[in-house]
């Protein structure tokens, strides 16, 4: 052999071997991402600082619609092909699929600090200790209202204590005076009704702590929704035009002044700061009363880790890094979006905007948080809540359009939830 | 023998022989094997060892997951896998038939799976007589000398190589409150018309928008048919003074009738398998108006927060069952005309 063979040789057994222990040393994450503004941009300039700090792993955003996050994950995480960590919204539904983060995270009793009262939201039921994620964004439902167009209108804004009934008066008038198509809008969401159902006095579960989602606080705010739609105060677009649980939002109508008043909820705000920004005054204000409340919902998103992944000491990693102080302070003063990290929430968040509107809705959403219905927070902890929501709003819609009179409606929304609980309960 | 001073040729050749090598080498491997299975079993299972490969394929990917499907549509629970999931005999069938009068579905205790029958029924009876009658009309056209004939044959065609998903979206936005119809109807002074909240207007777009996106496809079927009918027949006619209603009843529609066969049979298949433009384009409202059986065994199994794949699986047999039946009924029908 000569000796220009041999030294080739060395050489490619070198760089195989340098190749090789570095692709063993690299370990990959996937994490599955969905966007309602930049979260995803401010998440990935968190994942490259990570990345540079801790060259062994190498983490992969995975950015889908969030209709992929309700429907296509839980089909994969069953299958035992889902991501390491995912952007859910679901939060007790999907708790099956956790993995434990309590042994592999640094400060345990940081997390129960910081996140303890949302730790329990995706915790599966019965259980009290795990750690799974934690809230990329606490949401509150709330309505936004287009300032401006009450002012053209000169109508004035219902105060404090306003109902509903005065809020739907207030904005016909305003769609009346300027000839705007959609006095109100609600996104087509059985977690954006709930709120003001609660507020209604539906109790939402019986003295057992069952789902009783049917009462007579739940068929007076339905009554309403139903009659709004009917005298044009609601425009059947939304509700009337889609079937079953679909999600459709007004945020687009809204944005583009076509809406007086929309019923959504915080997380609108980064995208209202960026489509809106000061074409017209928008407007969160304080959730409508009814006899039994003042609330909207409580909710949100949260970054969990799942238990398929087979890197449990890597995630345990990367959710030290993003559940930190610093890092969290950053990623909700970036993204806008309302804490979900106790001592941040307490100390406030400096957010990245100048927008006088923004800093407003997130103060008026902040604020509403101590003002919630423990119903709610029952309500947005049960495990089926999505049962109960869709049957709400597909049974809803139904009648909206004239299929099902409002009784039969009620009727079956008991039919569903009970029927598709049992289907769970029986194995799975 | 290459002209001279050609030197491609050969060159040509001999590249073509060194790509086709390696199948040759295959074709040498596998004629030694058949050989032997001719001289053992003669020329009898022959053609089953060529058919093997596809029935293979076949019996993989359509007549086990048929099994695996009815074996689900047994079971309940949420559980992917089958050995995880609680036996619960004919349950879901029962859950599924429960109905007090078969023709009203509010009576039926899963009154969505029947409002999902219902729909489908009629859009088959609409969009596949609509589809058959326009796509003949048009290959009628089209078949006869007309001026950018080529160009109108393309146009025809188009809208079948979209896909379906953008088909539903480019109708959409033109359907939308302020879609371009809409400002059309406005600039004549009309109101606006929302024509996905009336249930009418909203079959009546899924049907419309099904058959233009399909019509191109079935149009050329028909056109391939009637360029296969003889001119001569169409020249003797014409010399024995035949009405043109007579020609086109006595001559092309007996002699198109194997390609209209064809084009009713798939429009009908595709027609029940009707989903994605119309979930797309109406999301299968408003309220149930065109929620078709497939988008209800789509929802049941897959977008609910609890996913009964044993209901879901349930509705797919039925529907299977329904769809033999067609296919026999017609298998009958098709009979019977051969024989008269």
């Amino acid at each position: 052999m000569t000796n220009r063979l041999k030294t080739m040789l060395t050489s490619g057994a070198v760089a195989l071997c340098f190749l090789a222990s570095s692709a063993a040393a690299q370990t990959e994450l996937r994490m599955t991402w969905y966007n309602d503004g930049i979260e995803g941009e401010v998440m990935q300039s968190l994942l490259d600082r990570f990345e540079q700090d801790n060259p062994d792993i190498d983490v992969t955003l995975d950015v889908v619609p969030y209709k992929a996050i309700l429907e296509s994950l839980p089909v994969q995480l069953a299958a035992g092909e889902g991501p390491d960590l995912a952007r859910v919204t679901d939060l007790g539904g999907l708790s099956e699929h956790y993995l434990d983060l309590t042994p592999h995270v640094s400060d345990p009793a940081y997390w129960e600090a910081s996140f303890g009262p949302f730790l329990q939201w995706l915790r599966r039921p019965g259980e009290d200790r795990a750690i799974s994620g934690f809230m990329t964004q606490l949401t509150v439902t709330g309505p936004y209202v287009n300032k401006t167009l009450f002012e053209q209108a000169g109508v004035d804004m219902p105060g404090e204590g306003a109902t509903w009934e005065d809020w739907a008066a207030a904005a016909n008038q305003v769609a009346k005076a300027l000839e705007i198509p959609i006095p109100m809008a609600w996104d087509r969401s059985g977690h954006r009704v709930s709120g003001p159902a609660i507020a209604m006095g539906a109790g939402m579960f019986d003295a057992e702590g069952k789902p009783a989602l049917v009462d007579d606080g739940l068929k007076k705010m339905a009554t309403l929704l139903y009659d709004w739609h009917q005298d044009g105060t609601m425009s059947k677009e939304l509700w009337g035009s889609v079937s079953g649980s679909t999600y459709l939002g007004a945020n687009e109508d809204f944005a583009n002044a076509q809406v007086v008043m929309y019923m959504s909820g915080s997380w609108q705000i980064p995208q209202f700061a960026e489509k809106i920004g000061d074409a017209f005054d928008w407007w969160a204000v304080p959730a409508p009363c009814g006899p039994a409340a003042c609330t909207g919902m409580p909710g949100g998103a949260a970054l969990v880790a799942m238990k398929g992944t087979e890197h449990p000491a890597e995630v345990g990693r990367l959710m030290d890094y993003l559940s930190s102080e610093a890092v969290l302070a950053e990623f909700y003063g970036r993204t806008l979006f309302i804490p979900g990290h106790l001592g941040l929430a307490a100390a406030g968040v400096d957010f990245d905007t100048d927008d006088p509107r923004a800093r407003h809705a997130l103060q008026t959403f902040a604020g509403a948080v101590p003002g919630i219905s423990p119903t709610a927070f029952d309500l947005q902890g049960y495990v089926y809540n999505r049962v109960m929501f869709n049957a709400l709003i597909s049974r809803l819609g139904e009648a909206i359009v004239g299929e099902l009179t409002l009784d039969q409606a009620f009727e079956r929304m008991t039919q569903d939830i009970t029927r598709q609980i049992a289907e769970k309960e029986r194995g799975g | 023998m290459p002209p001279r001073g050609d030197t491609t040729a050969p060159l040509a050749r001999r590249l073509q022989s060194a790509a086709a090598a390696p199948a040759v080498l295959f074709f040498r491997l596998l004629e030694a094997p058949f050989q032997l299975i001719q001289r053992v079993g003669g020329l009898r299972p022959m053609p089953y060892l060529f058919l093997a490969p596809n029935l293979a394929f076949f019996g993989l990917f359509v007549v086990v997951p048929l099994f695996v499907n009815f074996a689900f549509s047994l079971t309940g629970g949420t559980n992917l896998y089958l050995s995880d999931r609680v036996w619960t005999g004919t349950e879901q069938y029962e859950f599924l038939l429960d109905c007090t009068n078969f023709t009203d579905p509010l009576t039926c205790r899963e009154d969505r799976f029947w409002k999902g029958i219902f729909n489908t029924a009629v859009f088959i009876v609409f969009q596949v007589s609509f589809l058959v009658l326009f796509s003949l009309i048009t290959a009628l056209i089209l078949n006869r000398k007309i001026r950018a004939r080529g160009f109108f044959r393309a146009v025809f065609f188009f809208p079948v190589l979209l896909s379906p998903v953008v088909v539903a979206l480019i109708w959409k936005w033109i359907l939308l409150r302020d879609g371009i119809l809409n400002a059309f109807l406005v600039s004549l002074g009309l109101p606006k018309i929302l024509f996905f909240v009336s249930p009418e207007w909203a079959m009546f777009w899924a049907i419309f928008v099904s058959i233009w996106a399909h019509m191109g496809f079935y149009t050329l079927i028909l056109l391939a048919g009637l360029q296969a009918i003889p001119p001569d027949l169409y020249e003797a006619a014409e010399m024995d003074g035949t009405s043109r209603e007579r020609v086109f009843r006595r001559i092309t529609l007996p002699l198109l009738w194997p390609n209209l066969l064809v084009v009713i049979v798939l429009a009908l298949i595709k027609g029940v398998q009707i989903f994605d433009e119309v979930y797309v384009l109406t999301g299968g409202g408003p309220g149930t108006a065109t929620q078709f059986i497939v988008q209800y065994i789509y929802t049941t199994g897959f977008s609910s927060q609890v996913q009964n794949f044993g209901l879901a699986s349930a509705a797919s047999v039925v529907l299977g069952v329904v769809l033999f039946g067609l296919t026999m009924a017609q298998l009958a029908a098709t009979r019977r005309k051969d024989d008269v």
